[in-house]
């Protein structure tokens, strides 16, 4: 016998969180049978290239170039720029990680000691937002009043430094924390699987050598020391998948 | 706030041990049911093949754990600090949902040694009681080793846990761990095959005369069936197995073992969406009528209950006896209550070995959350502690799990964290080098100063006290710590590494620092009333219809992962309910 019924209750004062793709659960009472519902996946939303969606032009700009310099081109492998890790931020700060959804957001906000984290009551949109105007308020008052897309890639690094060490001031944001965040950020869009808008056609996969998304290596596993021999696959694509003449 | 029907049993959170308990108390004839905080998980809905391998939405966005604006703890290492909110998860991850942990863990399956579960006694008579440091408060169990051993082996078969037996009766056995405790039978399945990285581990381990053998391992080394009738597959070695759920049914987990089973058994009904508040006693506040839940309409129910089972893990078990007011929590300055006291975690330390590009390839990326070589000669008491000056130990090994770039791109230490030299380094050492985030596993032993209790300021979203944490790394395992990782170096050097970058366990406690999820202790388990919060039985001492199950039982942390000897807890637990609580309820120790 199945009995299979799911409540599905308004969603009221108690909390619900949505992830970056699925709906919302609501409570539900399940016996009998697994509770299947036809459709229920949440495979992830691809990100579409285009407009900003958070950042205004001039601030893709500046991000643009300073992940550039996190990440620089070489002749071996791709910059950060190219592989759209601004575009990755974009798209972040735009959605739930850019509200901070999901984190503790009680005060009161007391900034305690490294091991106990941060504890910025502004959300990382907001923090970016900020950063970003102290960068080129930096940038001008070091260098001859240009912004930091029009300084020279070594002093571009100087103000990085300077990110880095803490020493740039950001109104109400603890530099070496936001540092942290923008360093995880950039990479996360450098590696991450492409359909976040980063990492295009797989390019950081491709530059160490990591097979993506991949799900089955048991051919592999007695192949010690062996090259593995397969391009990358994302979740959503592979650069194989494509005509002849554009390879 | 409106009634329900009334039920046998009552169980708060559906992971590894509300699975085995609901699962066992409705086979014994009982009406059951489980309360969920989080949703209903499975495969083909929430981590199916085609988008499980998702390193930035399931490692980075955590979206299969519990969010800390739902609960969170505050944080501080020591009583003269104001302790902080956890606004962001670090140093451990929490379950949430049906499956809890269960779902998205390692699957690292370990029994704990022998001497552990009277580990005060043995130490005082190996050492002498002046050994033992000043303001450690470890104390035996009240349950032995040989009592467990059955249930260990219900677990592991439950599971198809992998691995090679190294003590078969008090025989050992060749490639198994010699040191482990006498096992009545092989493990269910065999060892999975190793990648290059371990097999070389284990090479050099030996030629230094050590004794590696295959972790147990909970990633199917081939199809198996368990008692309950459920199938698992074969591990793909995917290598996006911890903090992820396995698309292929080839980690042991409440899903791929029990739960298609549990969901017909009749008398069985669970609640997703569902978080308990508290339990609630009757006036003289010595037995538990039943629970109160929170829907997602904020609607509050209270459900009676002849016996309710405390299955939530460890934090939130000792939360749910603080906030229903069951027992007295623990005071370090007055030396009262033992609600929170001799909470624990875990000292991980490891190395990271970069090898010459030319001869080494190690495709860090064929892996799975439980593979790798160990050895265990500096666990426990497994090594001679007299001149070394610290007690405790812990397994170490080549235990890499994965090859995800966003979280193991190892370079030498002293590398800028950006710009071109960082990109050279990446590039250079991605697939020639080795990197086990917790290639030392080390104990976390129990002292009078790190517990839990309720924070005076922060609250949760219901306008409740935060759970406050109080915790830090005592000079003991900073020394142990020190030891282990030189053993390990030494044997990554004989693997023929060019360089050994060794990272301690130093400093405080950090809470933004990954170090496993295993939280233990806080209403823990022993033999005295005074000196513990349940009997050997996981009974409250308080309320003899309340049994609290998990890893907060744990008096100390030991030098292994905790989830087999919780589940062989859990069956202990469950024996003793259907065998001996249900014919005569009430106290199955006289306190
Ligand atoms: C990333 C990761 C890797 C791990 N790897 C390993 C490993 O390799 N080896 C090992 O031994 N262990 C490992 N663990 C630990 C292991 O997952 C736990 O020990 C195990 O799941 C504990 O079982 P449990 O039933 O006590 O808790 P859980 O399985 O976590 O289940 C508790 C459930 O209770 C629910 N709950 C909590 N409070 C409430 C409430 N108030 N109302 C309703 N529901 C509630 C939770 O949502 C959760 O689903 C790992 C954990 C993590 C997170
Ligand atoms: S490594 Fe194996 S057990 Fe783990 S998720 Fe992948 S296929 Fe499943």
């Amino acid at each position: 016998m199945l009995i299979l019924n799911r409540r599905r209750l308004l969603s009221g004062t108690a909390l619900v969180l949505f992830t970056a793709s699925s709906a919302p659960s609501r409570a539900g009472t399940i016996a009998g049978a697994l509770p299947w519902a036809p459709g229920a996946a949440a495979p992830p939303r691809p990100v579409v290239p285009g407009p900003w969606h958070f950042f205004t032009p001039a601030e893709g700009r500046t991000v643009e170039a300073i992940v550039d310099r996190i990440i620089p081109p070489d002749p071996d492998g791709p910059g950060a720029r190219d592989a759209g890790c601004a575009v990755f931020i974009d798209r972040q700060l735009a959605g739930p990680f850019g509200r901070a959804e999901g984190l503790y957001d009680h005060g009161p906000f007391v900034t305690g000691t490294k091991q106990q984290g941060p504890q910025s009551r502004l959300d990382p949109a907001t923090q970016y937002r900020g950063a970003l105007r102290a960068i080129d308020a930096y940038s001008a008052q070091h260098h001859d009043g240009r912004p930091f897309v029009d300084l020279a890639a070594a002093d571009q690094d100087a103000v990085i430094g300077a990110i880095e060490d803490g020493s740039l001031p950001i109104e109400d944001v603890v530099t070496k924390d936001f540092w942290t965040m923008l360093l995880k950020n950039t990479r996360q869009g450098f590696f991450a699987d492409p359909v976040y808008g980063g990492n295009r056609d797989m390019a950081a996969w491709k530059w160490i050598g990591f097979p993506g998304a991949r799900y089955d290596y048991s051919d592999w596993i007695d192949r010690h020391n062996e090259p593995y021999p397969h391009a990358p696959i994302g979740i959503a694509e592979a650069p194989l998948w494509r005509p002849a003449a554009s390879k | 706030m409106r009634k329900l029907p009334h039920k046998d049993v009552a169980i708060i959170g559906l992971g590894w041990t509300g699975s085995i308990m609901a699962h066992g108390l409705s086979e014994a004839g009982l009406d059951v049911i489980a309360f969920e905080r989080g949703p209903w998980r499975d495969t083909a809905q929430d981590f199916p093949p085609t988008y499980a391998p998702d390193e930035y939405r399931y490692r980075v966005r955590h979206e299969l754990f519990l969010r800390p604006a739902q609960m969170t703890f505050t944080f501080r290492n020591n009583p003269s600090q104001t302790a902080l909110p956890i606004r962001d998860w670090g140093a451990f991850m929490l379950g949430n949902g049906v499956g809890g942990g269960g779902l998205h863990w390692n699957a690292e399956m370990w029994r704990f040694e022998p001497s552990q579960f009277m580990l005060k006694t043995h130490l005082t008579e190996r050492y002498g009681a002046k050994f033992i440091p000043a303001g450690m408060t470890i104390q035996d169990w009240g349950v032995t080793y040989d009592e467990l051993e059955p249930h260990y082996d219900r677990f592991e078969y439950l599971c198809g846990t992998a691995g090679t037996a190294g003590n078969l009766r008090g025989a050992i056995q060749p490639g198994g761990n010699p040191f482990e405790g006498p096992r009545s039978r092989p493990y269910p399945t065999p060892a999975q095959k190793q990648p290059f990285n371990a097999t070389l581990f284990a090479k050099a381990a030996r030629e230094m005369g050590h004794q590696p053998f295959p972790q147990p391992s909970g990633n199917m080394s081939q199809p198996y069936t368990n008692p309950l009738g459920v199938t698992l597959g074969p591990c793909t070695f995917c290598g996006y197995c911890e903090w992820f759920g396995c698309g292929n049914y080839s980690k042991a987990s409440p899903q791929t073992t029990i739960l298609p089973v549990l969901v017909k058994q009749p008398g069985f009904t669970a609640r997703d969406n569902c978080e308990v508040l508290r339990i609630v006693l009757d006036a003289g506040g010595k037995r538990a009528t039943g629970v109160v839940f929170v829907d997602t309409d904020g609607e509050e129910w209270e459900q009676p209950a002849d016996l309710v089972l405390c299955c939530a893990f460890t934090p939130f078990n000792v939360q749910l006896l603080m906030l229903s007011g069951v027992g007295e929590i623990y005071d370090p300055a007055a030396k009262r209550g033992n609600v929170g006291r001799n909470f624990t975690h875990q000292t991980v330390s490891t190395a990271t070995a970069f090898f010459d590009p030319a001869t080494h390839r190690f495709n860090p990326f064929v892996a799975s959350g439980a593979i790798g070589m160990c050895i265990d000669d500096f666990n426990g008491d497994n090594f001679d502690h007299g001149p070394l000056g610290f007690v405790g130990g812990g397994y170490m090994g080549q235990v890499q799990t994965n090859g995800r770039p966003i979280e193991t791109t190892p370079v030498p230490a002293g590398t800028p964290t950006w710009g071109a030299k960082w990109k050279a380094a990446v590039k250079q050492n991605y697939n020639s080098s080795v990197y086990s985030g917790s290639g030392v596993h080390g104990s976390f032993y129990s002292y009078d100063d790190v517990f839990l209790d309720l924070d005076p300021t922060y609250k949760d979203r219901f306008g409740r006290p935060l759970m406050r944490m109080t915790i830090d790394f005592h000079e003991n395992e900073h020394k142990m710590s020190a030891f282990l990782t030189d053993r390990y170096a030494e044997i990554l050097r004989a693997m023929g590494a060019t360089r050994v970058d060794k990272l301690p366990r130093t400093g405080h406690y950090d809470v933004t620092d990954y170090q496993t999820s295993h939280l233990c202790g806080g209403a823990v388990m022993g033999a005295e009333p005074s000196t513990s919060v349940v009997n050997r039985y996981q009974q409250s001492w308080d309320v003899p219809n309340l049994f609290v199950i998990g890893a907060s039982s744990f008096p100390q942390n030991a030098g292994y992962n905790p989830t087999t000897t919780v589940g062989a807890l859990t069956y202990w637990t469950l024996d003793a309910i259907v065998n001996q609580y249900l014919k005569a309820p009430g106290p199955l120790v006289q306190a």
